[in-house]
């Protein structure tokens, strides 16, 4: 087996699919994103978004909650070889990532991830550095999210 | 650094934006315990969930997630100037940079610098800001940049741009 074919480079992924309601919207927002529209029914009825929404970071994570079980199911598969198993490591930042639609309360969302590269890392011996495409649409199947994020490799076993 | 501009009660709005002004988000000390409750619910792996697996993976230590990162960085932005603003929200992120790893107990500093601005073609009543966020450590390192474009609505939509 290949790297590429470990990390089914080229193929898209339906990670799952996760419901947010206004509770854990107006949580999230309490912690981390204390804008109004993310917080209170009434304010964010009279604002752009004309209704309770998610904050984009929590949409964010979300998709990571499923990448990472993703990325766990890899580290218990069988790695038949040659050479050491492939490790997913931490990654090094994201781009173009858009907010296309709000997600408001009652939307369930469906995430999916598709590796679009992996490339010899350029000053890590040893690693690679792997590009994953990450979108996320509602129920209406309109995207909502999407973003190129990047993640590292370990292919020396180390 | 710009900490304040608005004078008490007045919402900050596009007009007050000045290119290559610096404002200050304060600074926030990240727990082990927000790191692992973060991580539990949005990126359980070892890394961000343990001491032991964080030592033995290349960020060196228990290690908030990168989502974790930019949410912390998020609610400071809230605080130190976009609550209190005309902000219409953002269409997206150009790039998060994850620099250095956010371990348990680390003092983040943030800072925003207005890259540029511009009018709305569509709504004469909006702007676009784009700013640039850097938080660094208590060792001054650089941990995380990020750049993105914010919607302001302005104070006087008639006066010339």
């Amino acid at each position: 087996m290949t790297v590429d074919e470990f990390f089914d480079l080229g193929e898209t992924i339906e990670l799952g699919s996760h419901t947010f309601d206004a509770d854990e919207i107006k949580r999230f927002a309490a912690k981390y994103d204390p804008q109004r529209f993310h917080l209170d029914e009434e304010a964010a009825g009279r604002s752009i978004f004309g209704g309770l929404c998610a904050s984009g970071w929590h949409s964010a994570a979300t998709w990571m909650k499923f990448n990472a079980v993703y990325l766990l199911q890899k580290k218990q598969m069988v790695w038949p070889g040659p050479g050491p198993k492939p490790a997913a490591g931490p990654s090094p930042g994201l781009r173009e990532l858009k907010w296309l639609l709000p997600v408001y309360a009652g939307d369930t969302i469906s995430y999916t991830r598709k590796t679009v590269s992996i490339r010899d890392h350029q000053r890590r011996p040893g690693w690679k550095i792997m590009s994953v495409y990450a979108r996320g649409y509602n129920m209406r199947g309109s995207d909502v999210i999407e973003f190129h994020s990047g993640e590292f490799i370990d292919v020396a076993g180390g | 650094m710009k900490s304040e501009t608005v004078q008490p009660g007045k919402k900050l709005a596009f007009e007050d934006f000045e290119v290559g002004d610096t404002r200050s988000l304060g600074s926030k000390t990240v727990t082990a315990d927000e790191i692992i409750e973060f991580a539990e619910e949005f990126d359980p792996q070892p890394m961000h969930l343990d001491e032991e697996a964080g030592s033995a993976s290349l960020l060196g230590g228990l290690a908030a997630s990168g989502w974790h990162v930019c949410s912390i960085a998020m609610r400071m932005i809230c605080d130190g100037y976009i609550v209190n603003s005309t902000s219409q929200g953002a269409p997206g992120v150009e790039y998060v940079k994850w620099r250095r790893p956010v371990l348990a107990g680390d003092t983040l500093s943030g800072s925003t610098k207005i890259i540029s601005k511009r009018r709305s073609n569509s709504r004469p009543n909006l702007g676009f800001v784009v700013v640039e966020h850097t938080l660094t450590n208590q060792r001054g390192e650089t941990v995380t940049e990020m750049r993105n474009t914010g919607m302001f609505l302005l104070r006087e939509p008639e006066a010339e741009a």
